[in-house]
């Protein structure tokens, strides 16, 4: 199969954008992407858009058709295709994408995420949120997406003694990050005090705890390997990917403090690139809450099991320690607008190994990870990217 | 010839309930809360008490400073509120026949969110410059509502304020007045709904701060002054921060809003709000001070208005009947639960 590279990436400001529309955060990203990979309308060959929920949140559906219509592409009637997948369905269209290129059926792709969540009120949007879990088990009797989080904190508190400083730590290094990227939805640091005082939502989780609501979008261009020199002097290859699934309700799952989707995925990732976790200096994983965070970091074997609160408190994740993660501030401080997570993760570890990532650049760079999660952790999906010289 | 304030008066409640009581009740930390609101406590209407009393309270007081306005001569009533008693008949006409204004004249309620009551004060002054009568009489009032364990409700308060409108004998001259209204759903209530609902941080910076901040800059063109010039500066003020982050924003100082600035002890008194911070600096104001002043009223509109004090202000008797610091500083604090009782949140026995 042919390799496949990422020759342009573009995104929008994260934020609460009321004077934006979703179409117009879409057509920002992507034209952005397109611009900077050098590419005319007619070599694009097929659109890729990761979407959450525009249903919900902004009762549009058929939102694939509207990307291209939008773009301005309509003269080329190209395919377009709309993926959902909760919080990773932007990650799984970069996957889709890289499958129609690596078989040969395309070229080039845009593969972009999108999220408008602020023209609905907080508690409409948090019940939106909510409907990735299981509405036939879990919401119906009462849980929420940050009581279920909640939940698996507490037991990794209690089988690994992990703490609420530990937690906040996450939300502070994020915030840190955050602020040394312009394009963040909370550019502002925050101390330890200021999570563990914040209102709570879910016990032990409070309202720094949690990613925001937010509006914004994110794209990239992708492109056979073997034709993006054509393009770019810095191809960045897609050199791995796993994509995996588990139990949609957390009372099914094998462990509370594992997300055995994630172990999986990043195996699988790791086994296609050819790497292992030692390789990878900068990592965005999905921090939809700061526990996410923890235990993502040891699914994917970045520390052992039990030890990611530890690490994160001990600064080991912190920007050019062991591991710089979320060096964009991740969800928490970048901003998490759901359908544009995994592109947006994506264009930072591109930017990270191009070396343009400024301020919060990671010295050496030269493999990252992507980690995003749907739901509470039922898909999850890791991409591994390498510098293409 | 200038119209402007010939009289005004105002009335809060002597009611308070805190933030902390509040929060108490929905498991959520009230005095942070507060900090974060910069409200100390809100006033809440007694058991008998609504738009339409408080109204008369504050028309009556406005007519008492000023035994030389007859009632006879307010040609117009206009009562600003978002919680008029009724959905159809006016509380204005209940107002005038309190006041023995009437029958000849004219009376309609107002509602614009907060700034009906401004929008009034701008009504009287046109029809007051064209002599359709001799003054007219506009008054702000509001029970707002907040429901219950809504952020609203640590706000929400009541308090009424009526002034007379005229061109001679004034108090103080409106000198320029101007609006900036646009469609702005920040805060709604639909007919027959209870409680209002609100877009949260919505109603700040695409709400709130745009409006107050843009009409704030029309009025300094207009009027072709500047913060230095005003010892008095007064806003909307739906919580303790908005105002004053508005007011530092546009280069006024914290001096000059203290006065005005009442929502700290009395919550946000919505179509009262700006015009008890109003009738407050008309309390202690001298003659020749200017007045700065910007309302809000969500949906969503500001009204400014660049005012003058006279040497009128001094021919009143502004000490007559209580003032605003005092019905600021007499207050009788309440539980949640004779809270709820007073804002008929209890449901009673039926038939």
């Amino acid at each position: 199969m042919r390799g496949v590279s990422v020759i342009g990436i573009g995104e929008t400001q994260f934020g609460e954008l009321w004077d934006k529309s979703f179409r117009e955060l879409g057509i920002e990203a992507g034209l952005r992407a397109i611009q900077e990979a050098k590419i005319a309308a007619e070599n694009v060959d097929a659109i890729y858009v990761g979407n959450m929920s525009a249903g919900k949140f902004i009762d549009q559906e058929h939102v694939a058709a509207l990307v291209a219509d939008y773009s301005g592409l309509v003269d080329q009637h190209l395919p377009t295709v709309r993926v959902e997948g909760g919080g990773a369905c932007s990650a799984i269209a970069i996957h889709q994408a890289a499958m129609s290129i690596a078989s040969g059926v395309h070229d080039i792709v845009v593969v972009g995420g999108a999220e408008k969540m602020t023209d609905v009120g907080d508690v409409e949007a948090n019940a939106i949120l909510s409907s990735t879990t299981d509405q036939e088990w879990e919401s119906v009797f009462g849980a929420t997406f940050a009581g279920l989080y909640a939940m698996m904190a507490r037991r990794h508190m209690f089988e690994h003694g992990t703490t609420r400083e530990q937690l906040a730590a996450v939300a502070v290094k994020n915030h840190k990050n955050g602020s040394m990227n312009p394009n963040a939805q909370f550019q502002k640091e925050i101390t330890i005090e200021t999570v563990l005082q914040a209102p709570r939502v879910a016990e032990p989780l409070g309202v720094f705890d949690c990613a925001p609501l937010s509006d914004g979008a994110a794209a990239v261009v992708l492109c056979s390997a073997d034709k993006a020199r054509k393009f770019t002097d810095t191809p960045i290859n897609l050199i791995g990917t796993g994509h995996a699934t588990d139990f949609l309700a957390v009372h099914d799952r094998r462990d509370l403090t594992t997300m055995d989707a994630t172990v999986i995925a990043g195996k699988r990732a790791f086994h296609a690139a050819g790497k292992t976790p030692i390789d990878v200096k900068v990592a965005e994983v999905h921090d939809n809450f700061t526990i996410s965070e923890i235990m993502a970091v040891e699914d994917l074997r970045f520390v052992p099991k039990g030890k990611g609160g530890y690490a994160t408190e001990d600064g080991e994740t912190a920007l050019n320690a062991r591991i710089s993660v979320n060096t964009s501030g991740g969800l928490k401080a970048r901003g998490y607008p759901v359908g544009a997570t995994g592109v947006a993760q994506a264009v930072e570890i591109v930017r990270q190994l191009r070396g343009e990532a400024g301020k919060r650049q990671v010295a050496g760079a030269e493999v990252g990870l992507t980690h995003t999660l749907g739901g509470t952790g039922a898909t999850a999906v890791v991409h591994l990217f390498a510098r293409g010289d | 010839m200038k119209a402007g304030i010939v009289t005004y008066g105002a009335y809060v409640p002597r009611y308070r309930i805190t933030p902390k009581e509040i929060g108490a009740v929905w498991g959520v930390d009230g005095e942070a809360m507060g900090k974060g609101l910069n409200i100390r406590a809100k006033s809440v209407p007694g058991p008998d008490e609504d738009v339409i009393t408080m109204s008369v309270e504050a028309a009556r007081s406005a007519l008492k400073k000023a035994p030389g306005i007859t009632p006879k001569d307010v040609g117009a009533i206009y009562v600003g509120s978002e919680s008029h008693p009724y959905a159809v008949k006016p509380s204005a006409t209940i107002v005038a026949e309190a006041i023995e204004a009437g029958p000849v004249m004219t009376a309609a309620d107002y509602e614009f969110a907060c700034k009906a009551g401004t929008a009034a004060i701008q009504t009287t002054m046109g029809l007051t410059l064209s002599d359709m009568y001799k003054y007219g009489m506009a008054v702000g009032a509001d029970t707002s509502q907040g429901a219950p364990g809504d952020a609203l409700e640590y706000s929400a308060s009541a308090g009424a304020a009526a002034f007379v409108i005229g061109k001679d004998p004034l108090i103080a001259s409106i000198d320029h007045t101007i609006s900036y209204t646009t469609d702005t759903p920040d805060f709604w209530r639909r007919e027959g709904q209870a409680y209002p609902s609100h877009g949260g941080r919505f109603t700040g910076e695409p709400a709130y701060f745009k409006h107050v901040l843009s009409c704030a800059n029309l009025l300094f063109k207009r009027a072709g002054t500047s913060p230095e010039d005003y010892d008095y500066a007064v806003f909307h003020q739906p919580n303790g921060k908005f105002p004053v982050r508005a007011g530092r924003t546009l280069g006024f100082k914290d001096e000059q809003m203290e006065t005005g600035l009442l929502v700290r002890e009395i919550g946000n008194t919505y179509s009262a709000a700006i015009m008890v911070g109003l009738c407050a600096i008309l309390d202690v104001a001298k003659p020749g001070n200017r007045i700065f002043a910007v309302g809000y009223g969500s949906g969503a509109g500001s009204d400014g208005f660049d005012i003058t004090v006279t040497d009128g202000v001094d021919a009143i008797d502004r000490r007559s009947g209580r003032t605003l610091r005092r019905m600021v500083e007499d207050v009788k604090f309440l539980d949640y639960a004779t809270y709820a009782k007073f804002r008929g949140k209890i449901r009673m026995r039926e038939g």
